[in-house]
């Protein structure tokens, strides 16, 4: 036992060397007070990240636990942390010239998302009620600071504000849960709860604790009935802190809810594949409806992501390993959407001053053929038209709802990406066939562009083999469900 | 004699009154943050109650994970309250409302 601390911290060591990488410049910031300094800081983060996702992915085979349960590196969640870290670091980098041209981007910005990024690597490795605890907070509370980063604006504020005080309510309804599960399974360690639930029945206070942590957790991940923050937020917060939460932060919330499902609950499947499959019924249908009305891109992107958290969520509900693999190719697919789709909203402006009504795309692949062409194939790939990625992505999900007992789920799945298909299509016949209105310029920096073509590019070239992602989430999953 | 089942109501009854703060609530934002923090302190009754009920420290430990993270919340909570009066000029919460939703 006492070796066994250097053994612990060996496992926790990319989340140490990032925390402290996020304080040293925290210092620095302070010290120095340069915001001159933050463009170089971006790229320092950016450049960390993905040298961490690099370590990570390459390193460690099997299942190594520390502190006695609490925090678990497996398969799982390493396929998770990597998705995490680069999407972080790419957004990260994306921000850097939209934010320094509109002289938002202070040194705070970069060592929040830091430790947004840790909070998420402890969520998603979490073994532990108090651990999964402790890394939310730390992801949401450095999420409620950026989204109202633009401290002179009443949007960001308000979208600070709304984040904040609904996040808060879930933390607590959250934690409501954990601490009656606590009560009924006499432990906070999730192998402890495990035995509890497999042992014969899961008494009525346990059951009261898993559907508040659901609560809890879909709220973060804005499923139906707990979206309404998502797409004032959206609205408000700058656009790259808009980036941040639909791509990062989503995925390691629903690494969170598989990582609690399955290896605290994973005894009681039959009592949570139901709420779960309601969650993402309503999700799919909700986002697909409320998109409809939407002129507003960012606002369009919040309800497009309710509807894709649908989606994911299906994949959970079916309750074995193959929904957990399905789960975790359609959030590396749907990352890899927004990333391009954000790098195009982030470039969209007028004058200097950025616009994100989608009408004032009328007629865009005239100006900008190649742009164009590459929103082309992502739009169609986030309505999941055949042969783009996104299509395997829902392909995935509905099979494995299928498999998994709930056709019902699958086809209402496919109704719902059919309504879903029509707003994507919009912005495509405004791009394309649109009435000549006052043009827009996007000639931005060489980054997004580069953000732009390669997402598009692995929507085309995906098809092939999915870069390998198909036999690392099948990898991933069947550590996490045994 | 008091049992565990009564710390259990009173966390429950403290519990609800939050909820119902935050939702019913149309005049001041700082309820909204007192309602935040009742729904917090239920939960850490909770914690407690069933910590020395069934004689075991997790519980109490995580009470302090808890309080911790309840004061830096209530910091960043204000902090951004601060943000928006400067801009909105009032913390009422109908004035909430720039954006729809």
């Amino acid at each position: 036992m006492d070796m066994s601390i250097q053994a612990d911290l060996n496992v926790i060591l990319p989340e140490i060397i990032l925390a402290i990488f996020a304080m040293l410049a925290l210092l620095g910031g302070v010290y120095t007070r340069k915001d001159g300094a933050a463009p170089l800081l971006v790229w320092m983060t950016g450049l960390l990240m993905v040298g961490l996702a690099a370590w990570i992915a390459t390193s460690g085979e099997g299942t190594r636990i520390a502190f006695h349960g609490m925090f678990i590196d497996d398969g799982f969640a390493r396929f998770a942390k990597v998705a995490i870290l680069l999407s972080a670091a790419i957004v990260l980098v994306m921000s850097q010239d939209y934010m320094q041209r509109r002289g938002l981007l202070r040194f705070e910005f970069p060592i929040l998302v830091t430790l947004a990024t840790v909070g998420m690597m402890m969520m998603v490795s979490a073994g532990d009620l108090m651990a999964l605890y402790m890394g939310l907070e730390l992801q949401s509370l450095s999420l409620y600071v950026i989204a109202a980063l633009r401290r002179d604006s009443v949007k960001s504020t308000e979208a600070g504000l709304k984040y904040f005080v609904l996040g808060a309510l879930s933390s607590g309804m959250l934690l409501y849960g954990a601490s009656l599960v606590y009560g009924y399974a006499g432990t906070t360690l999730f192998s402890g709860i495990i035995q509890t639930a497999l042992q014969g029945e899961v008494s009525v206070g346990l059951l009261f604790g898993l559907i508040f942590l659901i609560s809890g957790l879909a709220f973060k991940v804005s499923a139906v009935p707990f979206h309404m923050w998502t797409p004032d937020v959206y609205e408000g917060s700058p656009t790259p802190v808009t980036a941040y939460f639909a791509t990062a932060p989503k995925l390691a919330a629903m690494g969170l809810f598989a990582r609690m499902l399955f290896d605290a609950f994973g005894g009681a499947v039959g009592d949570w594949q139901q709420v779960i499959a309601l969650l993402s019924l309503f999700s799919m249908f909700l986002g697909a409806v409320g998109a409809i009305g939407q002129w507003e891109f960012k606002r369009l992107m919040a309800y497009s992501s309710i509807t894709h958290m649908g989606f994911a969520l299906m994949g959970l509900a079916a309750g074995n390993a193959f929904g957990v693999q399905a789960m975790l190719i359609y959030m590396a697919i749907y990352v890899a959407m927004n990333v391009g789709t954000f790098a195009f909203i982030l470039m969209m402006e007028r004058d200097g001053v950025p616009i994100t009504d989608i009408r004032a795309l009328n007629m865009y692949a005239r100006h900008e053929p190649a742009k164009a062409l590459a929103m082309l194939v992502l739009l169609f790939s986030l309505a999941g038209v055949p042969p783009f990625l996104g299509f395997f992505g829902k392909l995935y999900v509905l099979r494995a709802a299928y498999e998994g007992g709930l056709v019902w789920l699958a086809v209402a799945g496919v109704i719902a990406s059919v309504i879903a298909a029509f707003y994507y299509l919009r912005i495509v016949y405004y791009m394309y066939f649109g009435e000549e209105g006052e043009a827009m310029d996007t000639n931005s920096s060489p980054v997004l562009w580069g953000a732009l073509m390669a997402s598009a590019a692995v929507m085309l070239l995906g098809i092939v083999n999915m870069f390998g992602v198909e036999g690392a989430a099948a990898a991933a999953a069947a550590t996490l469900v045994n | 004699m008091i049992g565990l089942e009564h710390y259990l109501t009173v966390a429950a009854v403290m519990f609800v009154t939050g909820i119902f703060g935050l939702f019913l609530n149309r005049k001041n934002v700082i309820i909204l943050l007192m309602s935040i923090e009742l729904i917090l302190l239920s939960v850490n009754i909770n914690f407690v109650a069933f910590s020395s009920y069934m004689d075991d420290l997790a519980g109490q430990v995580f009470t302090l994970f808890v309080l911790t993270v309840a004061a830096a919340e209530a910091a960043i909570g204000l902090a951004i309250l601060v943000c928006f009066f400067r801009n909105r000029g009032s913390i009422a919460v109908e004035d909430v409302n720039v954006m729809k939703g």
